[in-house]
């Protein structure tokens, strides 16, 4: 760039603040259908956790159930209803919904774009979500409740429907899964096309944030398997509604093959939930212990060694299932064989903390809290995948307790690490650092009180999906109810402290945590388009301790030789 | 070099990775606590392989755990210190040690597995004499358990619906709504479902087989402890899951063959069944929306029965 052409921007040109030409600049255009990434980014974070709050309480009613061994609390059939309806919510209102937020708030920031390549699209793909929500919902209410096939929806009992209607809360279960499917698979296209696309100048694929990287590796498994879940979605649809016979063993059909077309998706679905929460730990570990992330390269390319491997692995679902031999060890083999690159990133991560300058923020401890459970999962997950132990242990509650300390413990604390971190940028305001480390000290105590019991009583030999249970259980029982309950609690100094913030709290600052990214660059909140120039990047991410600027321009159209104070240059002092 | 790795560092590190081993090693001990009475031979050979992942995992966890929590307590920054820690982007030799250990860690765990796996023949017509667990570590002893056995039982049928259990033994003219099998004999199965998915589980046995409708699964497993013992659907089949469970004898031969003559002598009778009782009654304690629900099947007509409050281990 010439410097005659820094010369002639004019240099106090006042950050934007308009969130668009025409567009509400206030609370209203969070609902508005609104093409900026930012605000649909919020969208997506607010109304996800509003129905992570609703699939909550219908877990504590489950466990109010589960706190005595008898079904007495609620009826067998609303319990069935309960933890289906729990899965459901949790994994497509709560988890993907989420995590698009996040994506869509984060990546163009992140790759210096000024919004997702199709803005239109990006909202639809939105709106959708509030829609199959309401379906959803709405099936508590049909003659018969809602689905009580489990999440899976195994036929044949999936297509038994004792009501015989039309509409049935499995049939609008079905729908509602269909739609989540085609919502994302719009998320996807959108997210994979701006990350190939609109990079900014310089940023080639080795000077892209790691969050990015595990982003586009999470939206890639979706394009590759979401469709064989929607396809086997549909066709468990039409086998209930209009009588074909894909699935019924009684008209020559084949149940196992559902399970296949079910797990081909359904299990590196897992890994598109927590690949950007792996991103999330990668960004915020630098950051508070001042240091670069470790292993850079290897960590960014094993993300993709997690897509591949994800996508044959499925099997171990079904270890005891109708399946031979000979695929059992062989998905025993494929499946034992992804503990390596995630071995290779939790070991990153370690050693990116190890020798640091720690700052314990809220931020950190979710973070630091996640990774420890992430790593007891991970361990209980390679015994899983042993199948003479599977068989044993197989739909029980240690499967049970094993998930949950993927989902709850990396995934729910890695999120609430990434809302902590960049809270300040997404409202210029900061949050109460006290709340914060009341609400982890909540959350991490109550999951370890609810999931860690599961893990004894899956190996006594407790069934999963189960509304009453032998006496031998009801002692480890009753403390996991009451990690529940305190689990329920611990949402609302978080809930208290997001709402207080963001109308009361201190001004922020662009770069309150002197961290080093593009998104630290511009305004907190970011202006509409986020960049007034497009930055051009010359320095690979994580420059912690060393002294290279990230960029060579200003991504605020100032000139580079007088940086704007409190932004983090290459982690040069300013 | 010198200073990183110098001679009492490597004595500190050596020591905290011998004290993780022992520790690790007594974990792997106490794994054993945690499962129900080892009353199959597959019991034995998966309490093994249990054991020996728990050792390998808390070995695991407490080193990272531990690197982390030291870093927590020790490695802070001051208040006003705003520097950067040391600028290290990586470690060639580290991360490929920490991509090989890992590596050769599930080629061992994984050997150990298929052997199990292989030893257990669950699926297979005919297993080996003898089960042997398999070798974990070097100079561990090893056990051999019965397997297969000369005396030839004919498979009995395992008969599941919504919601109960029936066993068949053909050749003896028996059904039972209790589980019957002697002791050190190969027990053979032929799986059936009249309706729904369902899963043959008997935790004190280490044992599950998901029952396909439309399919006859053939399953086997060897019990060698007299005792009663609590058989289990553990495939989710709907409304009356959770009570569909039962209990399975294990006893000596003599007694095995007078039971089957005495059953065979009884007239039929309705068993008791749970979710038929349930269903029966109009309205049922709790929370009630009058959810629909699929019909139990009914109660099945056995010539022998068992009631449920006998107890079981």
């Amino acid at each position: 760039m010439s410097s005659a052409s820094v010369e002639v921007r004019p240099s106090e040109t006042p950050p934007s603040f308009q969130p668009e030409p025409g567009a509400p600049d206030n609370w209203r255009r969070f609902f508005s259908f609104s093409t900026d990434h930012k605000v649909i980014g919020i969208q997506y974070i607010v109304t996800a956790f509003i129905f992570f709050l609703l699939g909550g309480l219908l877990a504590m009613v489950m466990r109010g159930e589960l706190i005595t061994p008898d079904a007495d609390l609620v009826d067998r059939t609303v319990y069935n209803g309960l933890f289906t309806m729990h899965g459901t919510i949790m994994l497509f209102m709560w988890t993907f919904p989420m995590l698009n937020g996040l994506a869509n708030y984060l990546v163009p920031l992140q790759i210096g774009a000024r919004d997702m390549a199709f803005p239109r699209l990006n909202a639809a793909a939105f709106w959708l979500v509030p829609v199959f929500g309401v379906i959803l919902v709405v099936s508590f209410f049909v003659p018969g409740g809602p689905s009580q096939s489990g999440w899976w929806a195994y036929p044949p009992v999936s297509l038994q429907n004792p009501t015989g209607n039309l509409v049935n809360g499995q049939a609008l279960w079905l729908l509602a899964v269909a739609l989540s499917g085609i919502s994302s698979i719009m998320g996807a296209v959108n997210i994979v096309t701006t990350i190939f696309r609109m990079r900014a100048p310089g940023m080639g694929w080795f000077k892209m944030p790691a969050f990015c990287w595990t982003v586009f590796s999470a939206q890639m498994i979706q394009l590759i398997g979401l469709p064989a879940l929607t396809a086997g979605a549909v066709m468990l649809l039409l086998d209930l509604t209009v009588g074909t016979s894909f699935f019924d063993p009684t008209r020559g059909g084949d149940p196992i093959l559902y399970q296949h077309f079910f797990w081909f998706y359904s299990h590196p679905a897992v890994y598109v939930i927590v690949l950007p929460i792996f991103g999330v730990f990668s960004e915020v570990f630098p950051v508070y212990a001042r240091k670069p992330l470790f292993g850079y390269k290897v960590v960014v390319v094993s993300s993709l060694l997690i897509t591949g491997l994800s996508l044959v692995v499925w099997v171990h679902h079904m270890f005891a299932s109708g399946t031979p031999s000979w695929m059992r060890m062989l998905f025993m083999f494929t499946t034992m064989a992804i503990s390596i690159p995630t071995g290779i990133k939790v070991f990153a991560w370690v050693a990116t903390v190890w020798g640091g300058k720690l700052r314990l923020t809220s931020a950190m401890l979710f973070a630091l809290g996640g990774l420890m459970t992430f790593l007891f999962a991970g361990i209980t997950g390679i015994m899983l995948s042993s199948a003479p132990f599977d068989i044993h242990v197989n739909n029980t509650y240690f499967v049970v307790g094993h998930f949950h300390y993927v989902i709850n413990g990396a995934v729910v604390m890695g999120f609430y690490a990434a809302i902590y971190h960049w809270f300040p940028k997404m409202t210029g305001r900061m949050y109460y650092e006290g709340l914060g480390k009341l609400h982890f000290a909540l959350t991490f105590i109550g999951i370890n009180l609810i999931f860690l019991p599961m893990h004894p009583l899956g190996l006594m030999g407790m069934p999963r999906r189960v509304a009453s249970y032998d006496p031998e259980f009801a002692f480890w029982n009753v403390i996991a109810s009451l990690g529940g309950f305190l689990l329920g609690v611990s949402t609302l100094p978080f809930i208290l402290n997001m709402l207080s913030s963001w109308n009361f709290g201190k001004d922020a600052g662009d770069n309150p945590w002197r961290a080093i990214g593009l998104e630290w660059m511009v305004p907190s909140p970011p202006p509409h388009e986020n960049f007034e120039e497009i930055p051009v990047i010359v320095s690979p991410p994580y420059g912690y301790g060393s002294d290279e600027p990230l960029t060579s321009n200003n991504p605020n159209g100032e000139s580079i030789d007088e940086p704007l104070p409190g932004i983090a240059i290459g982690g040069a002092a300013v | 070099m010198n200073r990183v790795f110098n001679r009492r560092r490597i004595l500190g590190l050596m020591a905290l990775a011998m004290a993780n081993l022992a520790i690790s090693y007594w974990m792997g001990q106490q794994a054993y606590g945690w499962l129900p009475p080892q009353a199959s031979s597959e019991s034995i050979l998966v309490d093994k392989l249990f054991s020996f992942m728990t050792a390998v995992g808390t070995f695991i966890f407490i080193g990272v755990t531990g690197t982390l929590l030291y870093s927590m307590f020790f490695q802070r920054a001051a208040k006003y210190d705003e520097s950067d820690g040391p600028p290290i982007e990586g470690n060639v030799t580290l991360e490929v040690v920490w991509t090989a250990v890992p590596i050769l860690l599930i080629i061992w765990i994984g050997t150990v597995s298929f052997n199990t796996y292989d030893q257990m023949s669950l699926l297979e017509a005919i297993a080996p004499p003898m089960l042997e667990t398999v070798e974990t570590v070097p100079g561990d002893l090893q056990t051999a358990v019965s397997g297969d056995a000369a005396e030839d039982y004919p498979p009995i049928e395992v008969h599941s619906r919504q919601w109960s259990w029936e066993f068949r033994y053909p050749e003896a003219n028996v059904s039972s709504t209790e589980l019957h099998l002697p002791i050190n004999q190969r027990a053979h199965f032929k799986l059936t479902s009249d309706d729904v998915l369902h899963g043959f589980y008997v935790p004190a046995f280490r044992v599950k087989q998901d029952i396909v409708p439309g399919r006859e699964i053939d399953f086997s497993f060897t019990p060698i402890r007299i005792g009663r013992y609590r058989l289990r659907d553990s495939e989710y089949s709907g409304t009356y899951f959770a009570a569909n469970q039962t209990n399975v004898v294990v006893e000596s031969e003599s007694d095995y063959k007078d039971w089957l003559a005495t059953a065979a002598a009884a007239t039929p009778i309705t068993a008791s069944n749970i979710a038929a009782e349930d269903f029966a009654r109009a309205t049922e304690s709790g929370i009630s929306l009058g959810w629909a629900t699929v019909e139990p099947a009914p109660a099945p007509t056995v010539n022998y029965t068992h009631s449920e409050e006998d107890s079981y281990e």
